[in-house]
């Protein structure tokens, strides 16, 4: 009995750890560049199979697919944003519009990303085996491929944490995220900054898509499903809080591994229903104010 | 001279519609079988189009749960095709349709703007999720088959649909109803402080929308034969109709008839070959419209008219 509790939380926590990272992410893009950006799940897609296709054709090691996967996501994510959402910005009357636009915009962004991608790689699912040796916690064995990933998450969002609360572009990030107007009027370059923000999501959201391809099979349309639970998981933590969407990930990943203990066809169907009944009862989530 | 170009604009839109109507409905007569699925296929995506217009456009809630309504209409086609004659058959999917679109409207009333739209597509997925789980729980198959038609009483039955549903538009545009939904979408809170009842005429609207593509979706599953929840419940329907309304423009009606009628078009001739590309192009085309083109081909349109005689009445 206990072993089984402790399997299910263990469980429950290193897939939480994934959707911690691409839910701080999207909370990046939304909480401080305003975006609800649908295709945050592309990014992590495309990640994915960056990674695989550097192991198999390539030979180089997963983990080191993170300098590569990150700093290209992250240019990637940055010239998106001022091309595509800045333009958007200065077009739209009202944030509400922006909201709606930009939503609209990362949909369009998700067709076009996926459909690349199908095109490049085609519809075949991926995987490889890496790191793939069990690990025994307390008489429940997981593989170390899916620890790697754990302890990358929490290392990533910790760095991240610091980065926000210690530096001086972390305190220009923070202060856009409260008030872009007032912020701007500051002396910070907020145009800069914005995209800067939707860079660096898009970076967390391939790094994600690589540790994913570690434990997971990846293919060309995965994406989509990744996005909602990164949304699902900004919700409950709580629209543009960061620690939050930590939070939350972790939450949520439990959720998950408890439902999928007891009835794996209604792990999804679980997640719709906490979101839904979340919107419904309490829209600024766990952390919002 | 000025009265009788007046008088000749009076007569001709809907002299125009009525010519187009009456085309329509003798198409069987004259066009091959092909050309019957075809324009099948364009008015359906007309009738999501449409649909959405009626309560997204003056409201500005940008609602994605026609998906959910349309994969409604198609499990009533599937469920009660067999014991029931089509046009009851039809009729119970747009009102379930109905009922459904009235708890949701009920639901979201207090959510406003982005939330709205999210709550609408998680809602898509909610069922489609369900509903599957039921499926291979209960009946142990994960699709259905669904009663074969014949493609000339779909085509009718799409058109009657078609007809219903520009009837009711244009008449809740002209009516104090319509008014009220503009009202709405410029400023909610003032609306109701001017005695629009927010709150019921969001959710009744919404709700009479979701029949027509419940509607739809019960006659189109006739054409598919075998349905799924992934099939029936595709989010893609949701956004083919935002895409198509913003893309065709939705200050004027024709502007979302366009718009739906290039993308059937599109997608017939590129669906099948080159699948990806249509994808690609589709989102290239939201991306665009969504940044150059707000009003959509109405107003690009109506700017190049308005360019035009703007032209004449300078040289004049």
């Amino acid at each position: 009995m206990i072993v089984a509790i402790l399997d299910v939380v263990i469980a429950g926590l290193l897939l939480g750890g994934l959707y911690a990272l691409i839910a701080m992410g999207l909370s990046l893009q939304y909480g401080v560049a305003r975006v609800l950006n649908i295709s945050h799940g592309e990014f992590i897609m495309l990640g994915g199979l960056t990674t695989w296709s550097l192991y198999t054709v390539f030979g180089i090691n997963p983990l080191v697919s993170i300098a590569i996967c990150g700093p290209a996501a992250f240019i990637l994510g940055f010239i998106i944003h001022r091309t595509l959402f800045k333009r958007l910005l200065t077009s739209s009357t009202s944030p509400g519009v922006f909201e709606s636009n930009s939503m609209l915009a990362s949909f369009g962004l998700m067709f076009i990303i996926q459909n690349i991608a199908l095109i490049a790689w085609g519809p075949e699912i991926r995987g490889y085996t890496y790191l793939r040796v069990p690990v025994n916690l307390a008489g429940a064995l997981f593989g170390a491929n899916r620890l790697v990933t754990l302890g990358f998450a929490i290392a990533i969002g910790l760095a991240f944490y610091l980065f926000l609360a210690r530096t001086r572009l972390g305190k220009a990030i923070r202060a856009a995220a409260q008030d872009p107007t007032t912020a701007g009027l500051m002396g910070v370059n907020i145009n800069l900054v914005l995209a800067l923000c939707f860079g660096f999501g898009a970076a967390m959201a391939s790094i994600a898509g690589m540790l994913i391809s570690m434990c997971y099979p990846v293919h060309a349309v995965m994406g989509l499903e990744y996005a909602i639970i990164a949304i699902i998981v900004v919700v409950l933590g709580g629209l543009g809080s960061i620690p939050g969407s930590f939070i939350g990930g972790f939450i949520l990943g439990l959720i998950g591994s408890i439902v999928t203990y007891f009835e794996p066809g209604l792990a999804l169907a679980a997640y719709y229903v906490i979101f839904i009944l979340l919107l419904l009862v309490r829209p600024t989530g766990i952390m919002g104010k | 001279m000025n009265i009788t170009r007046v008088d000749l604009k009076k007569v001709w839109a809907p002299g125009l519609l009525l010519i187009i109507l009456v085309l329509l409905a003798t198409l069987s007569l004259y066009a091959s079988t092909y050309t019957v699925i075809f324009l099948t296929s364009i008015l359906m995506y007309i009738v999501l189009t449409l649909s959405w217009v009626i309560f997204s456009a003056p409201t500005g809630y940008i609602s994605l749960a026609p998906a959910a309504f349309f994969g409604v209409g198609i499990y009533t086609s599937a469920i009660l095709g067999k014991e029931l004659p089509l046009p009851v058959v039809i009729l119970i999917g747009g009102l379930a349709s109905f009922c459904l679109a009235l708890l949701v409207g009920a639901l979201t009333l207090r959510l406003r703007g982005i939330y709205f739209a999210i709550f609408t597509f998680g809602l898509v997925e909610l069922i489609k999720h369900l509903l599957l789980w039921y499926e291979i729980k209960f009946t142990g198959t994960r699709g259905r088959f669904v009663i074969v038609v014949d493609n000339t009483t779909i085509y009718y039955v799409m058109l009657t649909i078609f007809v219903v549903l520009l009837l009711t538009a244009y008449l809740i545009r002209r009516s104090k109803f319509g008014l009220a939904l503009q009202s709405i979408g410029e400023n909610e809170d003032a609306a109701a402080h001017t005695g629009v009842n927010v709150d019921a005429l969001k959710t009744i609207t919404f709700a009479v929308s979701a029949i027509f593509i419940g509607a739809a979706g019960a006659i189109m599953a006739t054409r598919w034969t075998y349905i799924d929840p992934y099939i029936a419940f595709d989010f893609r329907y949701s956004f083919m109709s935002v895409l198509m309304a913003i893309f065709g423009g939705m200050g004027q009606f024709y502007g979302p008839i366009l718009g739906a009628a290039i993308f059937a078009y599109l997608e017939e001739i590129l669906l099948t070959k080159f699948p990806y590309y249509y994808m690609l192009i589709f989102g290239t085309i939201l991306v665009v419209t969504i940044l150059y083109l707000p009003d959509g081909l109405v107003g690009l349109v109506q700017k190049l008219r308005r360019r035009i005689s703007g032209g004449k009445r300078a040289h004049t």
